[in-house]
């Protein structure tokens, strides 16, 4: 195929925006080792605030309460996500059915203020009725959570669907497996790699999130982005940049691993297939 | 009427073509079907019988209702009226998974997560039969469609013709009563195409399930079929043997979607010697068959297959037995094995004749050329009649 | 549940099914198939009902019950709810006429259209550039590209706006180098006055900084998307036909990429507009932007009357856009 080249312009726009979203995260990286406490000042490379980080107890238990309510939050985000996915792509016509979709678009694009306090008031209102949930923590963070990203994971789901040629499910009708079985053998392999990227979504939104977690969480239940924003607003701070940065490497880990992963399953797919129609 | 080679093409040729034999008992019987997508129509009151061990095409364009009646005989969607048959058996409220078809995808459908042999052994597994019997039957048919040595490769290491393979052994295995196969060469290339299709007759044949084979391809539905279903907006217009089809199409529609033909518009005239038909803007009067069974005056539509005509650059003898009009030579379509000539009749009319090159192209001492007046001629028999 | 008849074979297939003579747990089991379906709308359906709809129906009915400032949000509501069982309900626009009637909500709802509007534009200008470049680029350099998009994407939103702090603050990392240039300048004679520090932090400056950071890769995304798919041989076709460059992106290029356009920027304005997180730590401190009106109308003043009516106002505001989105997104599920 003929590739056109890139016009200078386009070349220079593309060069200043990537530096507009890289410059911030060299930054970050760069001062989390700094040994100067003064944050703008550099005063030589040190670890120190690693090992500051290390110590700070409220941060380590955030960490863990974040991590906790991401993994739960995210596994029955893919949970349900997967099934309103499905039956977005897979079900026409049925009872309700634009009602459904608005409700899985909604989300994505509802302001998290609103969100968080339509939340709240029902959880308010729901302990008023059947006194329950018993005051707000862990659980209220992990439903509201749960609400969110699965409709996330939905549109992921059902965008993977909609490339999947339907015949592949009757094609198993067909030779005898009923629904759940077709469920099961069929459409669950072809859109795990879709349910991977949803549950990873998942839990980096879930990780991420404060304004709709400020709204719903009760005294105690403080999650990793309510106290770096507490610290934050005083100012900056350089433990924080060395929580930055280990977040930062995680992630660019996490992300060139599947990337590079995907990318060879590609190249050797394109091998098989040239092989098979050469053959 | 001269149709000396007219006698079914049936495969088996001292066996009666089952339709044609009195009581006979249908295999497959559809009656009344009506389908309907909201207000639109998709199937119209279609009844069909269709006997064992047939390869029964439904042939039609795009958007003629053939793959819904298809996918009602497999169970993915439900008549809206009327009822299936299937072996005697009621259809009605079984679902996909219970019937005693199977099909073969248009697409093929194959698991792209699973390998060729785990493909082909889903269906057995799912009759939860034991697993040597699977094995057994698995390996016995990727060896007759000589695919043994890929049983442990995915589809996408197949190519585009061992994956059509993979599918129909994925159906077969099952050993069905009915085989559905949705274009099932559609996605070939030309000469693979030709390849599979005898190879397709010749399974077929070797194991006498019923084949119904959606195509709107009109020459594998002409090669492939012992029967062919002519299908238009919903409707059958016509089911015969394809020689029959071709050779006596009943309506303008079928007549130009299996082959092509020129068309003429006009009204019958019979008088003591036959059957004469005044074609409207044509100045001679066309003979028709003697066996042309339509009353004086009726309007109709006579078509006749370009390579019925006979063309000469010389005035043909036998004026009295033939149907003759001069023209001059338009266009012409070299194509090989034969050249199709557009000859200009007067009135602003064009007849598409086709000839044989029986020679090399110049070595003939003078070949037919642009601008040639010609003699146009054919045999009245050759005129089919048409009132649809 | 099922309108269309051609996918509901299995509701009516537990009768006519041929399983009388099996046993009680198979029939089970076969009711439970031709009823999957239902099974598997049911669980996402209900979940949303319940945490999504329901909570916008209480939203709703807090707006407009009275306010009884002087009380703890939790009796507020109660003794709203024990109203109910009166046969007379309290209903009151109150809280929408104070709405009006307070130019801080007008003001802040405005400032935030204005915002979200301006940003919205920003985002555009730079990420359709960079979607263009990205789409028509190589196939490796396209992977990587769009994994750099995305990478930011997948780390904190928070820590990544709190960079901006670092470096935007009056002694941060710009100020810092611009320092250095200047004094570069004043050693080469270019200029003799002292540097004087740039106040980007905590103005409106940074507020559009952050914003148009934090959503650029919502509007590079669904625009590549788009571009990618974009047969550029209608460019070829177009130039063949006697196009310049600038005609052939106006005329062909622009309008099909259309719904690319309309995504990204909703994903952005929508999010933007009702944004808390971002002006609370580079805006100005007396920002108004309705989000932080409702947080502190709910948290600081403790009205939740007028906090919920807030809200309610920002949907309606919002709810076109959000329409226009799920539009498009229905329509791109067509395709």
């Amino acid at each position: 195929m003929q590739q056109k080249r890139n016009s200078t312009f386009i070349i220079s726009v593309l060069c200043f925006g990537f530096a507009f979203l890289y410059v911030p995260i060299f930054y970050l990286i760069a001062y989390s080792f700094n040994s100067s406490k003064l944050v703008t000042v550099w005063g030589g490379f040190s670890t120190k605030w690693y090992g500051a980080l290390l110590q700070n107890e409220q941060i380590l238990e955030a960490a863990l309460l974040s991590l906790r309510i991401a993994a739960i939050s995210a596994t029955f985000a893919v949970l349900f996500g997967t099934l309103a996915g499905l039956a977005l792509a897979r079900f026409r016509g049925f009872r309700g059915r634009t009602l459904f979709s608005g409700m899985i678009t909604a989300p994505l694009v509802m302001p998290e203020v609103i969100t968080g306090l339509s939340l709240l008031l029902l959880f308010i209102s729901l302990e008023e009725f059947i006194g329950w949930p018993a005051g707000r923590g862990v659980s209220t963070i992990t439903i509201a959570h749960i609400t969110f990203s699965m409709a996330y994971v939905a549109v992921i789901i059902q965008g993977r669907l909609s490339g999947v040629d339907e015949s592949l499910e009757e094609a198993a009708t067909d030779l005898g497996a009923k629904p759940f079985r077709v469920l099961w053998d069929i459409t669950l392999p072809i859109v795990s790699p879709a349910m991977i990227s949803g549950w990873l979504l998942a839990f980096t939104m879930s990780l991420d999130d404060l304004v709709i977690a400020s709204f719903v969480s009760g005294p105690g239940s403080s999650t990793l982005p309510m106290v770096i924003y507490s610290k934050v607003k005083l100012g900056v701070s350089p433990d924080i940049n060395a929580l930055a940065t280990i977040i930062i490497g995680l992630v660019t880990v996490g992300v060139i691993c599947a990337a590079v992963l995907m990318f060879r399953q590609e190249n050797q797919r394109a091998r098989d297939m040239q092989m098979a129609a050469s053959e | 009427m001269q149709q000396p080679f007219v006698t079914g093409t049936s495969c088996k040729p001292c066996a009666p073509n089952p339709w044609e034999v009195p009581g006979a008992k249908p295999f497959i019987q559809i009656e009344g079907v009506v389908k309907r997508f909201g207000a639109f129509t998709a199937v119209n009151k279609i009844d069909l019988d269709i006997y064992q061990g047939e390869l029964f095409s439904l042939l039609g364009g795009s958007g003629c209702g053939k793959t819904t009646l298809l996918r009602m005989l497999a169970g993915f969607d439900n008549p809206t009226e009327g009822r299936i048959l299937i072996d005697g058996q009621d259809m009605t409220g079984v679902p996909a998974y219970d019937r005693p078809v199977n099909m073969m995808f248009q697409s093929y459908a194959l698991f792209p997560h699973m390998t060729v042999e785990n493909n082909v052994a889903y269906g057995l597994k799912r009759e939860g039969l034991p697993k040597r019997e699977i094995r057994e039957r698995v390996n016995a048919m990727l060896k007759m469609v000589e695919l043994d040595s890929f049983a442990k490769r995915k589809p996408h290491q197949l190519s585009g013709g061992q994956r059509q393979r993979v599918a129909l052994a994925r159906a077969l295995v099952k050993q069905p009563k009915v085989l559905l196969l949705d274009e099932p060469l559609g996605a070939l290339d030309k000469r693979l195409r030709e390849h599979t299709q005898f190879e397709l007759m010749d399974i077929q044949d070797r194991l006498g399930v019923t084949f119904v084979v959606v195509t709107h391809d009109q020459e594998e539905a002409m090669t492939l079929s012992t029967r062919i279903a002519v299908m238009n907006q919903g409707e059958i217009l016509q089911i015969d043997t394809p020689t029959n089809i071709y050779e006596y199409p009943n309506s303008r529609f079928a007549a130009e979607f299996i082959g092509s033909a020129n068309m003429f518009e006009g009204q019958v005239q019979r008088n003591g010697k036959g059957s004469t038909f005044h074609a409207d803007g044509l100045s001679s009067e066309i003979r028709l068959g003697d066996k042309t069974e339509v009353d004086h005056g009726t309007a109709v539509t006579v078509a006749i297959r370009p390579e019925k005509i006979f063309i000469s650059r010389t005035q043909p003898e036998n004026a009295e037995s033939m149907n003759i009009l001069p023209g001059r030579i338009n266009d012409i379509g070299y194509m090989g094995k034969y050249s199709i000539y557009r000859v200009d009749i007067g009135g602003g009319r064009i007849m598409e004749v086709s000839a044989q090159n029986r020679q090399r192209h110049h070595e003939s001492e003078r070949t037919l050329d642009w601008d040639d007046t010609v003699y146009l001629s054919w045999l009245p028999s050759s005129s089919v009649v048409l009132t649809k | 549940m099922s309108a269309d008849t051609n996918m509901d074979t299995g509701l009516e297939m537990g009768k006519d099914a041929p399983l009388q003579s099996r046993g009680g747990l198979r029939q089970l089991g076969n009711r439970l198939q031709s009823q999957w379906k239902r099974l598997v709308i049911a669980l996402p359906y209900l979940w949303l009902f319940i945490f999504f709809l329901v909570p916008f129906a209480i939203i709703l009915k807090i707006s407009l019950a009275e306010a009884i400032i002087a009380r703890p949000p939790f009796t507020d509501l109660l003794e709203w709810t024990e109203g109910e069982f009166l046969p007379s309900i309290y209903v009151t626009l109150e809280n929408f006429q104070y709405l009006l009637e307070d130019d801080l909500y007008w003001l802040s709802y405005l400032n935030s259209l204005k915002l979200a509007t301006i940003s919205t534009l920003l985002c555009l200008l730079v990420g359709y550039p960079m979607a263009y470049g990205i789409a028509r680029s190589s196939q490796t350099m396209k992977n990587i590209l769009l994994l750099l998009v995305i990478l930011p994407f997948w780390t904190s939103f928070l820590l990544r706006v709190y960079a901006w702090m670092g470096i935007l603050n009056t002694h941060g990392l710009l100020n810092n180098m611009l320092e250095v240039a200047w004094n570069i300048g004043m050693a080469l004679g270019l200029t003799d006055a002292p540097f004087e520090p740039l106040q980007i932090m905590y103005t409106e400056t940074a507020l559009y900084i952050g914003i148009i950071y934090s959503y650029l890769p919502f509007m590079i995304l669904p625009l590549y998307a788009n571009l990618e798919k974009m047969d550029f041989q209608l460019h070829e076709a177009a130039q063949d036909l006697g196009s310049k460059p600038a005609t052939v992106f106006l005329t062909v290029t622009l309008p099909l990429s259309m719904p690319g356009i309309i995504a990204g920027s909703l994903l952005v304005f929508i999010p933007a507009t009702g944004e808390y997180v971002i002006p609370a730590l580079l805006g100005e401190p007396d920002t108004l932007m309705i989000g932080r009106v409702l947080f502190d109308e709910f948290f600081v003043n403790r009205d939740w009357p007028v906090a919920s009516s807030v809200a309610i106002a920002l949907l309606v505001f919002l709810v076109v856009p959000m329409m226009v989105y799920q539009h498009f997104q229905s329509k791109a599920e067509v395709m």
